[in-house]
């Protein structure tokens, strides 16, 4: 046996087309998901230079960012529906399948990739999304490209990709009763920041992880970049097996079952070296809440607002100060007695089946607050028709939720889903940037569950105060 | 893309850390399927008020800054989103240049495909420029080749950049026609794969 490797030299070893001193490798992409918003400038580069898709099989397009969420038929805003209209030429034009918003595969492209068993483990997996790191909860080496890397992968299936360092996110023990994915990632960039994985990527690992759902998972990686990391990754195992199986685009029959063999072989091995490890104890996680304008500005339920001399350096303290400001928010204000006006339920973070079962658990047989807005955005078309099954949709009517189509929506308010100036959101989205959800718009980011508990209080609570559930 | 050797600049200092893609281009004006005219819309909501007027409190609209072709920030420079809208405002505006504590993964790479030069500093020289700059119209100048940044004064930098950055932005190459040039190789890479 040679040397121990991480799940990501694994992946990177057989991914490498060409190598050459003094230059990165250049790295063959699996997998290219191409949505409406970063895609119009890159084909518009093949076409001005003559050049081709190379491989349409290996590529799949969805409209997320930017559709409508009440009527699928009526988009306001003409720029809009040409960027949409855009895409649909794009994608016939080089012969591209398109999940358009009418089809009953579309659906928030880090939803639809893993439903539809696109997304496999030891993949190499991009998008021009900075949550393509989402796709590393299946064991697949994923990150997030920029239009002009869009253009690269379309025209060459390929990229040239420095080896990036690994960071090791060990979680130990187990979570609490009613603690989430959602609560672990935001309590790891609210402990090490929005940085701390800049140049590397993160595989997270130990038992919290390895007892976490793949819906948990996704939600977990989704979150990397928020960390400064473009992917994170989890090594494969039972439970990524078991999602997969069946899945439309996953391997059937006998060579499923080869497949799911080499997938468990691409875990890391066991004494694989890391470049650096950072360790947390599942144990100490309670919900979370962010109070600020990133998403290290997060605190526990119980706690309170920092003040902005807790800072140790100038730009800190000024950083405390105005997203303090901006957020319309006290130093050490109790972060439970802040009322909201408005609670989304939605995201590429947490718009998944289990998400919106926990969610309804709560909402169930209750009202919500007379002083809130609250919305559930399922994260595909094939989520709000599985929902609908169950009576999930029911549920969050009858408690006083809009029930919509499946979008983007108010994660970025490039639709019409949009949070006034000044107003305040619970949000299962992944940003609390400046006007995220609205120019003037103020954020807070929470789990489904806290999500829900808010929209029945019309301030932040304790979900676990309001029950656990079971989903 | 336009090949970048030595540029002389007038700085201009934001000295925040962790400005994120959404401040530089918010999502409203991501929505145009052109890479031009995205500068009238960096950081619009920083730079404008509600009823679109210029803000008198952001220092990119003081008058000493128009004609700044360098910018310099604190650490995490272009974090968040992936939008390559970002560099393309930034450079649309005017910069060429931007110096920061450190960046993000993401903006660092989208920079160096559209002729803009990211540069890392330490933090205490980047505080430097940003001193120098916000007391007087300060005038600095990037050699890329030999990966120095020095002042019309005493300061004087080294910064480090990978060969390949450096020889991309240098002549302005078309990454595309470089990597076609591997195709054979790409070609063989898919006859062997293995497959389910």
């Amino acid at each position: 046996m040679g040397k121990p490797k991480t799940i990501v030299e694994k992946i990177w070893d057989q991914h490498v087309v060409h190598q050459e001193e003094g230059k990165p490798d250049l790295l063959y992409i699996d997998l290219h998901l191409v949505h409406e918003v970063t895609s119009p400038q890159a084909f518009e580069g093949l076409r001005m230079n003559g050049r081709k898709v190379r491989r349409p099989d290996r590529t799949f397009a969805t409209m997320d960012h930017n559709v409508p969420t009440i009527h699928r038929n009526v988009i306001k805003d003409q720029i809009s529906k040409t960027q949409m209209d855009t895409l649909q030429e794009n994608c016939k034009e080089f012969d591209i399948s398109l999940a358009d918003i009418h089809h009953p595969d579309q659906g928030i492209v880090h939803v639809i990739g893993p439903q539809l068993g696109l997304t496999q483990p030891g993949k190499t997996i991009v998008c021009g999304d900075s949550h393509t790191s989402t796709h590393g909860a299946f064991g697949a080496l994923a990150f997030g490209i920029g239009t002009s890397e869009v253009e690269h992968v379309l025209a060459t299936q390929s990229l040239w990709q420095a080896k990036p360092k690994t960071l090791n996110v060990k979680v130990n023990g187990k979570l609490g009763q009613g603690i989430t994915a959602k609560d672990l990632i935001l309590a790891i960039i609210g402990k090490y920041g929005v940085r701390f994985g800049t140049g590397y990527v993160i595989e997270y690992t130990g038992e919290a992880i390895e007892s976490l759902s793949m819906e948990g998972r996704m939600t977990i990686c989704n979150m990397s970049i928020e960390a400064g990391a473009r992917a994170g990754l989890i090594s494969p195992d039972q439970t990524t097996v078991e999602y997969l199986r069946g899945k439309r685009h996953a391997p059937k029959g006998e060579q499923f079952e080869k497949a799911a063999l080499a997938w468990k072989n691409l875990a890391s091995d066991p004494g694989a070296s890391y470049d650096a490890t950072v360790e947390i104890e599942a144990a100490e996680v309670e919900p979370q809440v962010t109070w600020g304008t990133n998403p290290s500005m997060c605190i526990p339920i119980s706690a309170s607002t920092p003040s902005p001399d807790s800072a140790t350096t100038a730009n800190g303290k000024d950083e405390i100060k105005r997203a303090l400001e901006y957020m319309g928010l006290e130093a050490e204000q109790p972060i439970s007695s802040v009322k909201i006006e408005h609670v989304f339920i939605g995201s590429c973070t947490n718009s998944r089946i289990t998400d919106l079962r926990r969610a309804s658990e709560i909402v169930k047989g209750r009202k919500v607050n007379p002083s809130v807005r609250a919305m559930v955005v399922p994260g595909s078309f094939s989520v709000k028709a599985e929902a609908e099954k169950e009576g999930l949709d029911l549920i969050f009517k009858e408690a006083g939720f809009e029930w919509r189509e499946a979008g983007c929506s108010m994660c970025l308010a490039m639709n019409d889903d949009i949070v006034p100036p000044g107003e305040r959101c619970a949000s299962t989205s992944n940003r609390n940037f400046e006007g995220r959800q609205g120019n003037g718009a103020r954020t807070h980011l929470v789990s489904p569950e806290m999500a829900a508990a808010a929209a029945i209080e019309g301030h932040f609570v304790d979900v676990r105060k309001l029950g656990v559930p079971t989903a | 893309m336009e090949p970048i050797r030595k540029h002389t600049g007038l700085v201009y200092p934001l000295n925040r850390d962790n400005i994120d893609t959404d401040q530089i281009i918010p999502k409203q004006f991501l929505k145009r399927i052109s890479r031009q005219g995205f500068g009238q819309f960096l950081f619009y909501n920083w730079r404008f008020d509600n009823d679109g007027a210029p803000r008198d409190d952001f220092s990119l609209n003081y008058k000493q800054y128009e004609n700044a072709s360098i910018l310099v920030a604190g650490e995490n420079f272009g974090c968040g989103s992936s939008r390559e809208h970002a560099p393309w405002a930034l450079q649309d505006y005017g910069f060429r240049v931007i110096i920061a504590s450190s960046f993000a993964d993401i903006f660092y790479n989208n920079c160096t495909k559209n002729g803009i030069l990211p540069i890392q500093l330490t933090g205490e020289q980047t505080q430097k420029l940003i001193d120098r700059s916000e007391s007087e119209a300060y005038t600095i100048t990037v050699d890329l080749e030999n990966k120095r940044v020095y002042g019309s004064d005493d300061f004087s930098a080294t910064f480090d950049l990978p060969a390949y950055q450096q020889e991309m932005l240098l002549n302005g190459w078309d990454e595309i026609a470089v990597t076609l040039t591997h195709e054979n190789k790409i070609e063989q890479f898919e006859a062997q794969e293995t497959k389910y």
